[in-house]
């Protein structure tokens, strides 16, 4: 189950890096406001980048680092990764 | 007149800055760990101004709008992704694990932990050695950075070196009286100014020439290609490699690095995780936008010159200019007094202590930190006047040199099978990696498009893994330590 989780926040992180530049948006030259749309794409990512580092920061902080069991967090919802 | 009201907002900020370090200094203790880490004590808002302030230097007042103003505005992307994602992550990854080991173990360096864990003085001495070898250029070239600056605002009357010298001198006061507990401290005085300063331009500028859309229309007129993402410089490969290797090679600088031991818990610590990408992306947009828009304008930039200072001037008034002068040299002051103190602590603990005198006492240790600070703030600041071109190309490339110990370290923190021999091998060879491509002609500095820095990167990864699969663990290395009994509780 945590490896799982692991896995899908490993994932989270992947695409965070990738879509911080908006690549479909190559050549793109469209203004919005008087700013490039990719800018505008990349202002917003980075405010959701805040708000996943946050939510990651409330659910599942210490991952892949805190050793299983030792962290009363890591084990609130999870009782049965107690040896 | 100009010129002393000029001078007397950047000496007063000094002075400014001064006294805020007189005042840590009265709560700082006479041992090594509270003058290089204030004892583990950062709260969130200190931590973050203070790693802020730090990892940005006069680059993202001078040579990042001077970038956004020949190229266009894509460098916000470039410098977003790389500070205020892949650093974050890395914050996470590198960060919170070395600050859980500094929490049980004590450590001050990146060397130490790594000296620690496989058993290896050598190993220590040559993270630290190699860490000065990208620090020490690095820190020249910001005198030089602030002696130009203050040269070129006053129009010549403080010479260079004077400008250089005054700079070093009030870091010299500061840091060494009050060590990091000071540094932070005008550290976030200092991030705080940058950002109020920097929005205050912008919209300055943009109240004067009447709004984003004529900025981008002028724009428009000028460089319609500027407005498009991506260009011959802006390549796919070119934004990729810079932001992968100067992500990485932040997490390495030591003065950075060292901001990883030093928070308070472990709210501090996630908390600073999660503001970072807004903090970022809160001082790169003004910024390099005025850079970007500065193309537009009916202003003429001479050859080599700084595109901010000269719009500005043209735009807002003198105490105003000044003002933002003022806060480069806080950009600049904030990340040098860092790296004088990081450096001072990878000579002492990494290098002396191990290498010549194992049996120095911790008052003993504290004063040779601050003797640290001075004889490097003072060979920096003599190179600076000499500024030889070997050393300018390593101060230069300090970031890509930085990130080549990246992946050795993050193998050694996450896989147990890492031995001494491998990552040894794998820091020194993509070393001579990188260093032969910045120096031997033969040796290309890019590879179909992507840097020498990422590939160098490659190599150090698969030569850790690789040659710690062939090799076994010596006796004396404590395998388990980075993986048992991890927890902040």
């Amino acid at each position: 189950m945590r490896r799982l989780e692991l896995v899908g926040w490993t994932a989270v992180a992947i695409v965070l890096c990738v879509f911080a530049i908006p690549w479909f948006l190559w050549g793109d030259a469209t203004t919005v406001a008087g700013l490039p749309l990719w800018l505008w794409w990349h202002v917003g990512w980075m405010g959701l980048a805040s708000v996943v580092f946050w939510v990651f920061t409330q659910r599942a902080w210490g991952i892949g680092i805190e050793t299983e069991g030792r962290s009363p967090q890591s084990t609130a919802g999870t009782d049965g990764d107690r040896p | 007149m100009t010129l002393t009201l000029q001078l007397g907002i950047i000496v007063g900020y000094l002075l400014l800055a001064l006294a805020i370090g007189l005042f840590a200094y009265r709560l700082t203790d006479r041992t090594a760990e509270d003058f290089y880490l204030a004892s583990r004590t950062f709260g969130t808002i200190v931590l973050l101004f203070t790693t802020f302030a730090t990892l940005l230097s006069a680059f993202t007042f001078f040579a990042g709008p001077n970038i956004a103003y020949a190229q266009g505005p894509e460098w916000v992307l470039v410098m977003g992704l790389m500070d205020g994602i892949i650093f974050a992550i890395l914050w996470y990854v590198i960060g919170y694990k070395q600050w859980l080991l500094g929490q049980s173990y004590g450590y001050v360096t990146l060397g130490e932990m790594l000296g620690d864990r496989f058993g290896s003085t050598w190993l220590r001495g040559l993270v630290a050695g190699v860490s000065l070898l990208w620090l020490f250029p690095y820190v020249m070239l910001q005198q030089v950075g602030a002696g130009t600056a203050l040269e070129a605002l006053t129009e010549g009357a403080v010479p260079y070196a004077v400008g250089a010298g005054l700079i070093t001198a009030f870091m010299i006061l500061y840091v060494v009286v009050a060590g990091m507990r000071g540094i932070a401290w005008t550290d976030t005085v200092q991030g705080a100014f940058m950002l109020v300063v920097t929005w205050v331009a912008l919209l300055w500028l943009l109240a004067v020439i009447g709004g984003p859309g004529a900025a981008t229309s002028a724009l428009e007129a000028e460089a319609a290609h500027h407005l498009a993402l991506g260009s011959d410089f802006y390549t796919v490969q070119w934004m990729l490699s810079t932001a992968i290797t100067i992500g990485f090679g932040v997490a390495m600088f030591p003065q950075v690095n060292q901001r990883f031991f030093a928070a308070g818990s472990k709210t501090v610590l996630k908390r600073s995780f999660a503001l970072w990408p807004i903090l970022c992306v809160l001082l790169f947009v003004p910024s390099f936008l005025i850079g970007a828009w500065a193309r537009g304008l009916d202003v003429t930039i001479p050859e080599g010159a700084n595109v901010l200072p000269i719009v500005l001037a043209e735009y807002t008034p003198v105490w105003f200019a000044a003002l933002v002068i003022a806060g480069a040299m806080a950009a600049m002051m904030s990340s040098s007094d860092s790296m004088l103190l990081s450096g001072s602590s990878y000579f002492t603990r990494d290098l002396y202590r191990p290498f010549v005198d194992r049996t120095i006492s911790e008052r003993r240790e504290d004063l040779l930190a601050r003797i640290g600070v001075v004889a490097f703030a003072t060979a920096a600041f003599a190179a600076s006047l000499w500024n030889p071109a070997t050393l300018f190309e390593l101060g230069d490339a300090a970031f890509s040199g930085f990130a080549q110990l990246a992946l050795p370290v993050m193998v050694a923190l996450y896989w147990r099978r890492t031995t001494r021999a491998g990552i040894t091998a794998g820091i020194v060879a993509s070393q001579l990696f990188y260093l032969s491509s910045l120096f031997l002609g033969f040796v290309p500095a890019t590879y179909a498009g992507w840097s020498a820095g990422l590939v160098g990167m490659g190599l150090g990864l698969v030569v850790t893994v690789g040659v710690s699969f062939v090799t076994t663990p010596a006796a004396d290395e404590r395998r388990a330590i980075y993986f048992e009994r991890l927890g902040a509780d």
